[in-house]
């Protein structure tokens, strides 16, 4: 109980104060039937020390010093020392959503510059403060699209990020959304733009594809844009590996969502992440999320808000443009903090070392697809399973089998590498790889398993 | 005026990032690459390769921590005093959190990492979901949530889903009028049209009204107990009896958990379905709005339609179920804010079962102390018993031209962060006040010194007042003008 701070003599007085003898009394007005007649069945409180103990021996019994070669939405990069410094500090850590404006102006610039980041970074003239991923954040786009303009199709790439999609699903599902797929070029693993024009018609509200892809492959969002166009579409692009972006043409689509969890956001078996909508300035008023503004204070100095608050929940109630209210700010923080200790050579740099990586790693392996890609690729094999268990036992996480979310590509698994894969464990990789090439089923032994086995 | 707590002293100025920058500044250094560079244009096709990041800042490692930390210094904080934001739940949070959260295996686990090298982290999900289920009375519960909000729709598509196996979704959901913005936001998501509903003269359910309103349309009600005014629904047993007799489900808010853990369990005064908000009662960082976390937990007959995946137990080990046919899917992707699971799964460890209700006891106790210190200066327009949290009026101040948000700017100057301003809508002028358990006396009594001066120099000098803040760095901000031409993002002055 080292967190409640009053003393038992302090507890009597304030009981006092209230003219009742124990705490209990306060709750007095709880009607009978309501009330729980024993203890809580939980342990008994523990110290700081076997707290820090409980989850270090947890952090054990998981993959702890494997090299990962595991990207697929979710990447490993180096997180410079600044980021935690910063985001450590109690003030940025310990505070409120900056709606007191006046001693709020910490946590407002920086969203301010964010906001800002983001917008450079994507080449769109607004971003919001943040949504909770990138998965929730396409959700919203396509939501916001069909508000725009006033229809509820949903034209969606398959080489999406399966997950997004499935969360897209979810939320398209009750606004009676319509959901078509298009499919993915089987040479290239772009997205078949041919098909997409296929199926656009009339009463599509948006095209969604992601670049890069789930598949690692760049896609030609210009192209896939101008035919959404044609058909009054709007083109959302989702991205899921941000650092892509230091070397990647902005994308040319009217809302962008992505995900900033390779900015210095630790994997965290999923989250906690930040996602981003970013858009045209006459769409702004149909985001979702918080936006900050600069203003002025009475005395004229420049000063931050937040703004716009007419599309949201608290204001606006059942007809807000998202039910959206906590955010991911402090993570979001962390992508700042990021983005300001690479800055712009450093991005490009990062960008460079990561798209090197993967050249080099795919250069050594058999890559499935033809199209450009970044730090992912997908190789073909028809041993993902026992390729992954052989790295194993050299303390290296393989890639994902494919099969779980494409039966076509059963065969097939996704590689990622970044700055943060040594050279050797790429060699190692490509050793076994090769030596899978001969059935190794025998190295399927008992301990050892597929990742994360199938779905479907 | 006493102006107990604070005083002034000297407060940094610092430019934007971006006007701090020049060209070939570096806070960064990669390691030699180890293996061919390789050309983008070559790689990526010279049409995919971008120029430079315009406008993108270009600072040195000094420059950049000072940047930030001078920024940290214009902000208010828990770390600094009593938060007194009613509704939100500002309480301490426990830095050894912050630590184990950044335990390696657990801050460096991949979502698709192999499930026999993933025992750890899932165990201590398992360890959050059966305490959230004793702590609830719930059946089963889901972390997958990103927050309040998000759990709030999973919740709500869970009912539509069990009433459209049933045969028919059904097309209302019924809301108090004291509720938060994000109920009838979430239920316009889900599908829904909202029917708000009236509280009675005591700021309650009304029964009556209830019984009237559910239909053969309502899918359900969301309530949040304690309510919005901090006092409990004690019609809520009945509540649930009438929406049942009809079909129709109870989902609870648990913004409020805060006030009723250890004490009374929504599993046992018929609720279907609610989330909680980790941020709130299980002491995770707001962090200036986030991350959150918001499990749902419901009772057995919504179990099977749960997000996928499921927590199972495969003999020795832990393993995720995708096999869920009545799933209404994914809300999110991955398995929840993991790392705000963790925060919460220490801080419910550090407590204990006793602990949690003790905690509970003190919120309790700090708000009614509050109360019976500035009843005699501010209007209590709801007078039954309060739990957490007390709702007061600027009713007598108001008379005097001063309103809420005059009141809450000025506690500022006192060195507090303003409690809630202008909520429940059902309360003219709220000034709404949740001190929770963390506070002690002494911080306590400050806060109620502060208001009952702010009270006083109302009938002496009211233009002090309605000006405020006059301490801070910034003084009152334009809110308006922001609005009315937003500027959303920094531009280079034009030359």
């Amino acid at each position: 109980m080292r967190y409640l701070p009053k003393s038992d003599s302090e507890r009597r007085e304030m009981l006092e104060a209230c003219g009742v003898e124990n705490p209990e009394d306060l709750f007095a007005h709880l009607p009978e039937a309501v009330r729980l007649k024993r203890p809580l069945q939980l342990a008994p409180g523990i110290s700081e020390y076997e707290i820090v103990d409980y989850f270090r021996r947890r952090g054990d019994r998981n993959a702890n010093g494997y090299a990962s070669f595991l990207g697929a939405g979710v990447y490993r990069h180096y997180r410079p020392v600044l980021v935690d410094t910063v985001v450590a500090r109690g003030e940025f850590l310990t505070s409120y959503t900056p709606y007191q404006a006046e001693i709020s102006q910490g946590t407002l610039t920086t969203i301010f510059e964010f906001q800002t980041m983001i917008c450079q970074l994507t080449g769109m003239d607004v971003a919001n403060a943040s949504m909770y991923d990138g998965s929730t954040g396409l959700a919203e786009a396509a939501l916001m699209a069909a508000r725009l303009t006033s229809k509820g199709g949903l034209l969606v790439a398959r080489s999406v990020h399966p997950e997004y999609q499935e969360v897209l699903q979810t939320y398209a599902k009750n606004q009676g959304m319509p959901i078509t797929e298009f499919d993915y070029d089987a040479e290239t693993g772009m997205a078949d733009l041919d098909d997409m024009e296929r199926k656009l018609n009339d009463l599509t509200a948006a095209v969604i594809v992601q670049s890069p892809n789930f598949f690692g492959v760049v896609e030609d969002v210009k192209r896939a844009a101008v035919i959404a166009h044609r058909r009054g579409a709007l083109l959302v692009m989702g991205f899921s590996e941000a650092v892509s972006l230091g070397i990647l043409e902005p994308p040319q689509a009217d809302i962008v969502a992505g995900e900033l969890q390779s900015f210095a956001i630790t994997p965290s078996y999923g989250g906690p992440y930040a996602g981003i909508i970013a858009t045209r300035e006459k769409f702004a008023r149909q985001m979702p999320g918080r936006l900050v503004g600069e203003t002025t204070d009475t005395h004229g100095n420049r000063a931050f808000c937040l703004t716009l608050a007419t599309r949201e929940q608290h204001i606006r109630r059942e007809k807000a443009t998202s039910n959206i209210c906590t955010n991911q700010a402090l993570i979001a923080l962390m992508a700042t903090v990021f983005m300001s200790v690479y800055g712009k050579q450093g991005l490009r740099e990062l960008a460079e070392q990561n798209l090197a990586k993967a050249h080099y790693l795919a250069g050594k392996l058999k890559p499935r697809f033809s199209g450009p890609f970044f730090n992912e690729f997908v190789v073909s094999t028809d041993q993902p399973d026992a390729i992954n268990a052989a790295l194993l036992d050299k303390k290296i996480i393989g890639g994902l089998p494919l099969g779980r979310f494409y039966p076509e590509l059963s065969d097939a698994m996704l590689l990622c590498a970044t700055e943060m894969s040594h050279r050797e464990d790429m060699d190692n990789l490509a050793e076994v790889y090769w030596r899978a090439g001969n059935p190794v089923r025998s190295r399927l032994s008992a301990g050892s398993e597929p990742l994360k086995g199938g779905k479907d | 005026m006493s102006i107990k707590k604070v005083r002034t002293h000297i407060s940094p100025n610092e430019a934007l990032l971006f006007e701090r920058s020049s060209p070939g500044k570096k806070a960064y250094q990669l390691p030699a690459l180890d293996v061919p560079p390789v050309d983008p244009r070559a790689a990526l096709g010279a049409q995919n390769v971008r120029a430079e990041i315009e406008g993108f800042p270009e600072v040195s490692e000094v420059e950049a921590i000072r940047h930030f930390t001078r920024l940290s210094t214009w902000n208010y904080a828990i770390d600094h005093g009593m938060y007194p934001l009613g509704s939100c739940t500002m309480k301490y949070n426990p830095r050894v959190n912050e630590l184990v959260a950044r335990t390696e295996g657990l801050a460096w686990a991949h979502p698709y990492q192999p499930e026999s090298l993933s025992q750890g982290v899932m165990e201590v999900m398992a360890h959050l979901e059966s305490a959230l289920l004793e702590i609830t009375g719930m059946d089963a519960v889901t972390l997958q949530p990103a927050a309040g909000a998000q759990g709030e729709l999973t919740g709500i598509l869970l009912i539509r889903a069990l009433l459209a196996q049933q045969g028919n979704p059904r097309k209302k959901i019924l809301i108090p009028d004291s509720a938060h913005g994000t109920n009838p936001a979430t239920a316009a998501i889900a599908g829904y049209v909202v029917e708000n509903i009236r509280s009675d003269e005591h700021g309650l359910l009304d029964l009556a009204a209830l019984e009237k309103s559910v239909t053969e349309d309502v899918a359900g009600l969301m309530v949040t107990n304690p309510n919005t005014l901090g006092v409990f629904e004690s019609r809520i047993i009945a509540a649930a009896e009438v929406l049942h007799r009809k079909g129709a489900l109870l989902y609870m808010d648990g913004a409020n958990m805060n006030a009723l853990v250890g004490i009374a369990r929504p599993g046992d005064f018929g609720v279907d379905v609610m989330h909680l908000n980790l941020h709130k009662t299980f002491s995770t960082p707001h962090g200036g709005g986030g991350p959150g976390g918001g499990p749902v937990a419901v009772k057995k007959e919504l179990e099977p339609f749960l997000p996928v995946p499921r927590l199972k137990r495969d003999g020795d080990r832990w393993t995720f179920d995708y096999d869920r046919p009545f799933s209404i899917g994914k809300v999110k992707a991955f398995y929840g804010n993991f790392g705000v699971l963790v925060r919460a799964l220490a801080y419910i460890l550090a407590h204990g079962g006793n602990g949690l209700r003790a905690a509970t006891m003190d919120a309790v106790l700090n708000a009614n102390y509050i109360r019976k210190k500035l009843e005699p200066f501010f209007d209590l327009p709801y007078a039954l018993p309060n739990m957490h949290e007390v709702v007061f009026s600027d009713e007598r101040q108001a008379r005097l031209g001063v309103r809420t948000g005059d009141i809450a700017k000025r506690l500022i100057d006192y060195g507090f962060h303003p409690y809630t301003v202008s909520f429940p809508l059902i309360v003219r002028g709220a000034m709404m006040i949740e001190p929770t358990e963390t506070e002690g006396k002494v911080e306590l009594d400050l806060f109620i010194d502060a208001m009952i001066s702010i009270a006083k120099e109302i009938e002496t000098e009211p233009e002090t007042v309605k000006t405020a803040p006059h301490l801070t760095r910034t003084s009152r901000v334009d809110e308006v003008k922001a609005a009315r031409k937003p500027v959303l993002k920094w531009t280079p002055a034009s030359p």
